[in-house]
């Protein structure tokens, strides 16, 4: 009965080419990925430059303005801008700002190849269709599983996190643009036609706006989901609290890990509500005038 | 230029596959269900010909899928049609370039939606301003060109205001300046005052029927609602399943329904508002001069078995009544016509509605004299004449 149970055949699948084949293509195009390489790591470092350069008290204040400019609350100024205070008495101010470096390039990069995408898959049916089960890759795909190609094209450091913080986070904002475009009222955009809209003036005066909110969403969205690789690209070279809570880890030092964790957690925080109190704030002003 | 604006020749609309075998069916008079079922094809509009007089309100009616938001959308080339061509001034719409269909849409038509179609990201101002924004008018240009829009459609001091806090009526108002601040020379509507409730409605109504006075634009307005058409319309066309019932004036249209479905469809409606009194008058039967002898019109009332007759003087002008009592008495007291008749009686003009004369009807003793500008009598409306016209 063990034909029942067991599958009949089995493809050996010859792995030791297929990884000889990868590292020989890294090896050839060299120059290639040296020069991604280089750039991002350049485009990390000058963020970093910039943030080292904002004294930690002005940062703070940034911070309580951000934040209580978003909520409309004195309160949640000092509350956020106290949650910051605790990462630099912790000792964290400098891997924080290695953590937001690499965070934020990747973001920034997520940004500026999803939100094109986005628009692009919500107006075609075909780029839909093509573009959808690469979606669906990217977001179950284990991470580990293409942390390994990164370090072989790009080898250890913040330009492997970079990319893999890119492929990782770059999936809410392309399909909540898509969504937001959409979901605009079909009679705005049969107006916006009627009256002789160009493509592109329908595009950014009527669609994007009106998709504003869910875009922002989007946004706020592919943020997190970078702050939520910061651990898992410290295991590819990149530097910050990650790093911090790595090194707890393979020490078993309880107290280390749980610091730099929180420091993580308040910093996911805040940039969490930053942006999604200015988002809400800016619907809310939209009924406020009555 | 010609009277036409917009003249359409044999526009079709299907959707589906298999067209040509559908149009082929059709052309023998198959129904839309029957074409649906054998080709799968579904007839939107077909073989719609239309001439859409300038500086009218046209309006097209009919039931909820039966093409007339097709149709109109047609106009603007929301819709493309499957065959057919669309003149308006003479160019064919249907042979437009992308360019020239930009220009079209920006210059000549601009449309008002049902639920409005108002981008919420925009206060008022800068939802009026939107047709001018996309075709390069300056800034400052176009806020005074909508500034003035917005003060047509008597919104004035809301022109900061969010889409979010006016009502339903105030909405559709920014529609209609949105729709004006271009100056197109056609306002296409399509049901534009559906969502709105019956007293706005009424005001919106009388509000464009004033505005289209005041700017003289073709108007090609879309409803389902009878009274509204006859209401509105110079001309109206009943549009059942994608085809055209009759294409007329209320007023013939309602005295002279082309078919039983245009029968039915006009008898929600209220004909006291479309018939003016001189489609219920009757010419009066006697009438005597001023001049005339008493006994004469006591002679010609006993004849025409009637208890008044009318008076005129020269050239028809009317000039009173006299009552049978009153002649009676003037025969024995050896008086004239002049002497006994009663002057002041109700006139009312030619294009009276029926609606009008109602309350007049009710209480009047004698007929209702109908008179012109100079006062001449063209006839009388008797109380069964307006009564009946009520049925």
């Amino acid at each position: 009965m063990d034909w029942l149970f067991n599958f009949p055949f089995e493809v050996n699948l010859d792995t030791d080419a297929i990884d000889q084949a990868v590292r020989g293509f890294a090896a050839s195009y060299s120059s290639f990925f040296d020069g991604i390489k280089s750039a991002l790591t350049n485009f990390v470092g000058a963020i970093n430059w910039v943030f080292s350069y904002i004294p930690w008290f002005a940062l703070i204040g940034i911070v309580f303005f951000l934040s209580w400019k978003a909520h409309r609350r004195i309160r949640s100024g000092i509350f956020y801008s106290l949650l910051l205070c605790v990462i630099g008495a912790f000792g964290l101010w400098g891997l924080m700002n290695l953590t937001l470096s690499i965070v934020l390039a990747g973001v920034i990069i997520a940004l500026v190849i999803g939100l094109p995408i986005g628009v692009l898959i919500s107006g075609s049916e075909h780029a839909n269709r093509i573009v959808r089960p690469i979606l669906d890759m990217m977001q179950t795909m284990p991470v580990f599983v293409y942390l390994i190609p990164a370090v072989i094209f790009f080898g250890m450091g913040s330009a492997s996190a970079v990319i893999a913080t890119v492929i990782y986070s770059m999936v809410p904002v392309i399909r909540l643009t898509s969504l937001g475009i959409r979901q605009v009222n079909a009679e705005v955009v049969e107006a916006a036609c009627s009256f002789g809209s160009t493509r592109a003036q329908l595009l950014f005066k009527v669609q994007v706006p009106q998709a504003l909110p869910t875009i922002m969403t989007g946004i706020n969205q592919t943020l997190m989901m970078a702050m939520s690789m910061v651990v898992t690209c410290s295991m590819i070279g990149a530097r910050g609290l990650g790093n911090e809570v790595l090194i707890a880890v393979n020490r078993i030092e309880i107290s280390r890990g749980f610091v730099a964790g929180s420091a993580v957690v308040i910093l996911a925080i805040i940039l969490d509500r930053l942006t999604q109190g200015w988002f809400s704030k800016k619907e809310e002003s939209g009924g406020e005038e009555n | 230029m010609s009277d036409i604006i917009i003249e359409t020749r044999n526009l079709s609309k299907l959707y589906g596959l298999r067209r040509d075998e559908a149009v082929e069916m059709l052309s023998k008079g198959a129904d839309k269900d029957g074409v649906l079922r054998k080709t799968g094809v579904t007839t939107a509009l077909y073989d719609i010909n239309l001439n859409i007089p300038r500086g009218e309100i046209f309006v097209i009616i009919g039931l909820s899928g039966s093409g007339k938001s097709t149709l109109v959308r047609c106009f603007n080339r929301l819709n493309r049609p499957s065959s057919g061509s669309i003149l308006f001034d003479g160019v064919d719409l249907m042979k437009m370039s992308k360019h020239e269909l930009l220009e079209f849409r920006r210059h000549k038509a601009a449309m008002v939606f049902q639920s409005f179609g108002l981008m919420s990201h925009r206060n008022v101002l800068g939802n009026v301003a939107y047709g001018l924004e996309v075709c390069g008018v300056s800034r400052e240009e176009r806020e005074t060109r909508a500034m003035e829009a917005i003060s047509l459609v008597g919104l004035e001091g809301w022109e900061k205001a969010t889409i979010e806090s006016l009502s339903g009526g105030m909405r559709q108002r920014v529609g209609l300046a949105r729709a004006l601040a271009n100056d197109p020379e056609v306002l296409l509507m399509d049901e534009p005052f559906s969502a709105l409730d019956p007293l706005v409605r009424n005001d919106m109504q009388f509000e464009l029927m004033d505005l289209q006075k005041k700017l003289n634009k073709t108007i090609i307005f879309i409803t389902h609602d009878i009274n509204e058409a006859f209401k509105l319309g110079d001309t109206v066309a009943i549009m059942r399943d994608g085809r055209l019932e009759q294409v007329d004036t209320p007023a013939a249209m309602s005295q002279h329904p082309a078919n039983d479905y245009v029968r039915t469809f006009i008898d929600g409606a209220d004909k006291t508002r479309v018939l003016s009194v001189c489609d219920i008058m009757l010419k009066p039967a006697c009438l005597v001069r001023l001049t005339d002898s008493i006994t004469h019109a006591i002679r010609e009332m006993q004849t025409n078995g009637v208890s008044s007759v009318y008076v005129r003087g020269q050239s028809m002008r009317l000039k009173g009544i006299l009552t049978i009592d009153e002649a009676v008495r003037a025969h024995r007291e050896d008086l004239s016509i002049a002497d006994v008749l009663q002057a002041d009686i109700s006139t009312v003009p030619e294009d009276t509605l029926v609606s009008d004369v109602l309350p007049l009807a009710a209480g009047a003793r004698v007929p209702i004299a109908v008179v012109d500008e100079s006062g001449a009598l063209k006839g009388i409306v008797t109380k069964a004449a307006v009564l009946s016209s009520m049925l």
